[in-house]
């Protein structure tokens, strides 16, 4: 029987129609040397949330597209009401935060040089404080649970996620890709031994084979061009051996259970690249380091996140809710804190996969109404870019 | 004697199955379940076996390809028993 069969949420309708579970007001670093200065404005204005990452300076060609790409996206992000885009220059600052503003929210952008942080950090501190008080006066909508954007990429996987949690995502896309919601799945490395299942579930044979050419020059660039052994250390993780897992192909067929029965892929997505097809189930070439993948999944427009896990990753991310899901018993008994949907019963065989598909959609529901999550609540706010390679 | 599987099996093609509790010990009877289906059957453990590791359904000899999900998921480099751990140490990717 369903739990429920009435799939509205309140969320925050934002002024492109696109509908958010999250109402925050970001203070965005352009660059790792202007990260100072924002946190120093989140500190000084109450509800305001800095995004500090690494990377900015001196990138070019498709490294630099991607983080342009990535810092506009999460700016546009339908979680985030408005944004303050700060950058040691006006130049790169100003193109993010015109980026940002094509969605119609408010947007601002402050440069460091020939101010000085203390100055930037006056500015953008009474800037912050009248979007934070416009976006806490904003109110929660009905909106139909066909507006939602849900990704998914798992971690610290074991053999249970291939039996539970998992198949748990797959059983909820089943049901909801259908109802009209946008789906993401990613992580190209970890396909490696399902490739040939995986490129079947592309909704034509031009989609599979582009989808096909995509895995297979990761393959060759990256995994083959780079490796110094046989990445026996990596793929699988010293945590997936710690948890059962012995080869690259069985965590490929585990990982590859999150797309369920039924679903078909209609595109394939660059890193942090916002679908253009329409709603239905996507592929994001990502690389499977957890916090990357979430990070460039929330940039193209995705608003929650479901996270299955095995031996426990503890990810969050600062304006997805991530909900994880695990069938582990151990895992529920040793770090329940970290968990959201517990369906261990999927392995004592007292609840079917179909009932963890409901459960799942059922705590997707709560997260969209604003309940925090435990990565919310514990305060998890991993924001990592990816990089291409090595800056000019 | 507790109606919960020890021991999950996906595939009726699989030759080897997952631990799916905590403290397995050498010699336990497991009650195996076939998840394709839930049919079940009956494999005495020979080693101890943590949580979420696999054992052998059957015996196997080095270079037999491990089915799991009905797909080939590597293969055995060693020998190894009907109802015996199999890990790292006797199962090797094909793919690096």
């Amino acid at each position: 029987m369903p739990i429920n069969t009435n799939r509205k949420f309140q969320g925050y309708r934002r002024e492109n129609g696109r509908v958010g579970v999250r109402n925050h007001v970001v203070i965005l670093p352009v660059d790792d040397i202007s990260n100072a200065a924002c946190e120093a404005v989140a500190n000084n204005i109450k509800g305001t949330l800095a995004l500090p990452h690494a990377y900015g300076r001196l990138q070019f060609g498709a490294d630099l597209d991607l983080h342009f790409r990535t810092m506009i996206g999460t700016g546009s992000n339908p979680n985030v009401a408005a944004c303050i885009v700060v950058g040691i220059e006006p130049g790169w600052t100003q193109k993010i935060a015109d980026g940002i503003a094509e969605t119609g929210k408010p947007v601002a952008a402050f440069s460091i040089e020939q101010n000085g942080d203390l100055k930037t950090i006056m500015d953008v501190s009474r800037k912050a404080k009248e979007m934070v008080q416009w976006a806490t006066e904003l109110q929660r909508t009905e909106c139909d649970v066909s507006e939602l954007w849900v990704s998914t990429k798992c971690g610290e996987s074991d053999t249970t996620t291939g039996l539970g949690s998992c198949p748990t995502v797959g059983n909820m896309y089943d049901k909801l890709i259908p109802e009209g919601i946008y789906g993401v799945f990613g992580e190209t490395s970890e396909i490696t031994g399902a490739e040939h299942i995986c490129k079947e579930r592309a909704v034509d044979a031009e989609v599979g084979e582009r989808w096909y050419k995509m895995w297979k020059a990761y393959q060759d660039d990256v995994i083959f061009a780079h490796a110094t052994n046989d990445l026996s250390e990596s793929q699988p993780t010293k945590g997936n051996i710690e948890g059962g897992l012995s080869t690259i192909e069985e965590k490929a067929l585990g990982n590859l259970e999150k797309i369920g029965r039924e679903c078909k892929f209609i595109d394939i997505l660059e890193p942090a690249e916002a679908p253009q097809k329409g709603n239905g189930l996507y592929f994001m070439d990502t690389s499977s380091a957890a916090a990357e993948c979430v990070t460039l999944m929330a940039a193209a427009g995705y608003v929650i996140h479901t996270f299955p896990t095995g031996q426990g990753n503890v990810i969050g991310n600062p304006i997805v809710p991530v909900v994880k899901i695990t069938a582990n018993p151990r895992t529920v008994r040793t770090m329940s804190e970290h968990v959201d949907v517990d369906v261990s019963g999927i392995l004592r065989r007292d609840m079917t996969i179909d009932q963890a598909g409901d459960a799942l959609i059922e705590n997707i529901m709560r997260t969209a109404n604003g309940r925090m999550t435990a990565a919310e609540a514990l305060g998890h706010r991993e924001f990592v870019m990816t990089k291409l390679y090595r800056s000019a | 004697m507790s109606s919960h599987p020890q021991l999950l099996v996906h595939d009726h093609k699989d030759n080897v199955g997952v631990v799916v509790v905590e403290g397995l010990k050498a010699g336990t009877d497991m009650l195996c379940v076939v998840t394709h289906d839930n049919s079940s059957f009956r494999l005495t453990a020979n080693d101890d076996v943590p949580i979420g590791h696999k054992i052998a359904l059957s015996d196997v000899s080095s270079g037999d390809t491990a089915v799991k999900y009905g797909e080939d998921i590597g293969r055995f480099k060693a020998d190894v028993k009907k109802g015996s751990h199999v890990h790292v140490h006797n199962l090797k990717t094909n793919r690096w």
